[in-house]
């Protein structure tokens, strides 16, 4: 593959690289800038980011947010690695195309229905039960039901490069049938759990349409605060609130790419070492 | 012992399968039966402000009426129909952009080393785990009025007033493509790595001209991806709120803001129940159709 790349090649690509991060860059920029006019250069300050930590309002909103993220991610994971190894192990049973539907369609179902659906059953659920209420709870049943779709995606696709014999042979030596997978699969899909965990959380900390429609009084997630403030006009400290997110992010990709890049070396390289 | 063994070696299967598909079905897909049934009643001003479809007369009779002025609403206002085919309309034409712009991003990247290739990919996917909304709120830094764009090319003299960019379509547009680009680079790419270039040469030895072997050869191969990376930026972009809220003006009416404003705004449940059904009918229909079709192409 490696020859020359033409000129005008390369130049679109920076061109295209170049509108995904001026933008972003530009935004870091105007973070630290003193003056409130945002065509005006007024000088160095981090002052948007102290004001940022006496906003009770964008602080009460990040830890919701968080929390929400947290609980999402891991119920997720665990209800699509269940419909992934459903989908991989078990060839026919009820319900299996069922289940594929429901596992592919919050892929392509555009947001604003999915989370006007989810609202009018939640507010009969509440009408008819009594639960749930919104905020909290409807919002995490809400993101759970997407992000299980993109985590079974995942791990299906990494449960069917594993490698059968491992848990086979565990089998022949007298493991139960879970204790087998749990044994050898399990450590090789990890890493396909642990990115899928990081995408759920990032989904779900970035959701704006979905929570919107399914929370209550109260219960503000963080994007739907920025949202309302962006609506109102340019607000500087969510120049340094959205610099704040955007660093966090990078940096956990990045390491999180690290370390799992090292991981899968190390494992590989185990594996070598014992053929020899 | 071995009675129970059998039962959970027959059954067992369910403790894994039933919890996802119990969860789903009643949370991802009981909601658009009810939404179904919520297209057909009436506003009302109570809480839940739709009447009920069923309901028990006072002579134990069971009661069923169905209103479909909700739906005959939808076709009699033209606002629906124009702002679906409007969604259509900038769906696809951000896609092809997408498609031009991307299509030569991917196979720039697809010809770099493997290292490179890995630093360049990692690069194009970043800004996809950061947060959507603050991206498109990014954007609107640098092309609002006096916004980077705009002080780059009044300082630069290529214009003499500010473009007015912000709240038209050519925003909508900016921040669509600007949003999507990543999954469109991302299939073509995966598509274009795996081309035998070995085709290319046999297409060259045999006298073909560069720009000839792209279309006989390249092209074709590399349908998969096109398609791919095309559903990926077409299908959210036709729902799309965020970006015809904040950066498009009043002109740009997306299917996805007209849903919004219809719930939060008129509080008209049932018609934006229509709206979204009719909306499911019509997207997510052939959608499924093509994925059922691409699929088993897949595995034959």
């Amino acid at each position: 593959m490696q020859e020359r790349v033409p000129y005008s090649l390369l130049s679109i690509l920076g061109l295209g690289l170049a509108l995904i991060y001026v933008p972003i860059f530009v935004l870091i920029a105007y973070s630290f800038n003193a003056s409130s006019l945002v065509s005006v250069w007024g000088g160095f300050t981090t002052g948007w980011y102290t004001q940022l930590l006496h906003n009770d309002q964008v602080l009460d909103a990040a830890w919701l947010s968080l929390k929400i993220g947290v609980v999402v991610s891991t119920c997720a994971v665990v209800l699509g690695t269940l419909a992934a190894i459903s989908l991989v192990r078990f060839r026919k049973f009820r319900g299996r195309l069922l289940l594929t539907g429901m596992v592919n369609a919050p892929l392509v179902m555009p947001e604003i229905i999915t989370g006007i659906t989810q609202l009018l059953l939640f507010i009969s659920m509440l009408h008819v039960f009594g639960w749930p209420h919104r905020g909290f709870t409807t919002i995490v049943i809400a993101h759970i039901a997407f992000c299980t779709a993109y985590v079974t995606i995942t791990v299906r696709s990494r449960l069917m490069m594993a490698d059968r014999s491992l848990e086979e042979a565990a089998m022949d030596l007298g493991s139960g049938p879970v204790r087998a997978f749990v044994d050898t699969t399990l450590p090789g899909i990890a890493p396909a759990l642990a990115s899928s965990w990081l995408l759920s959380f990032t989904l779900s900390l970035d959701d704006l349409v979905i929570s919107s429609f399914v929370s209550g009084p109260g219960a503000s997630t963080l994007p739907m605060v920025i949202f309302s403030k962006v609506k109102l006009g340019v607000t500087p400290d969510v120049n340094a609130l959205a610099s704040l997110i955007i660093g966090a992010v990078g940096v956990c990709v990045v390491l999180a790419g690290y370390l799992m890049r090292r991981g899968e070396r190390l494992r590989l390289q185990g594996i070598h070492a014992s053929d020899v | 012992m071995s009675l129970r063994g059998d039962w959970l070696e027959r059954n067992g299967k369910w403790f894994i399968i039933f919890p996802p598909l119990a969860f789903l079905f009643v949370f991802f897909l009981i909601p658009f039966a009810y939404a179904f049934r919520i297209s057909l009643a009436d506003t009302a001003l109570h809480v839940p402000p739709y009447t009920d479809i069923v309901s028990v007369t006072t002579d134990g009779h069971i009661n069923l009426s169905l209103n479909l002025g909700n739906f005959k609403y939808l076709f009699a206002d033209p606002v629906y129909a124009l702002s679906y085919l409007y969604s259509l309309k900038t769906a696809f034409f951000s896609t092809l952009i997408c498609l031009a712009l991307g299509y030569p991003m991917a196979y720039a990247i697809a010809r770099t080393s493997k290292s490179t290739q890995s630093i360049l990919l990692l690069v194009i996917i970043l800004p996809f785990w950061t947060s959507f909304l603050l991206r498109v709120y990014a954007l609107e830094g640098v092309i609002r009025e006096n916004g980077l764009l705009n002080s780059a090319l009044l300082w630069l003299g290529l214009i003499h007033a500010p473009l007015q960019i912000m709240r038209t379509t050519t925003a909508v547009y900016l921040g669509i493509i600007y949003s999507y680009l990543p999954f469109m680079v991302l299939p073509l790419f995966a598509t274009l790595e795996k081309l035998d270039r070995s085709l290319l040469e046999a297409a060259s030895d045999l006298g073909s001209p560069p720009w000839r072997a792209f279309l006989d050869v390249t092209l074709p191969l590399s349908m998969p991806g096109v398609i791919a990376g095309s559903m990926l930026v077409f299908i959210p972009a036709i729902g799309e709120f965020v970006i015809p809220t904040l950066l498009g003006g009043p002109d740009n009416l997306m299917i996805g803001r007209v849903l919004w404003d219809e719930f939060f705004g008129n509080r008209d449940w049932p018609v934006a129940s229509a709206v979204a059904i009719v909306f499911l009918v019509l997207l997510v229909g052939p959608i499924a159709v093509y994925q059922h079709y691409s699929t088993k192409e897949l595995e034959a």
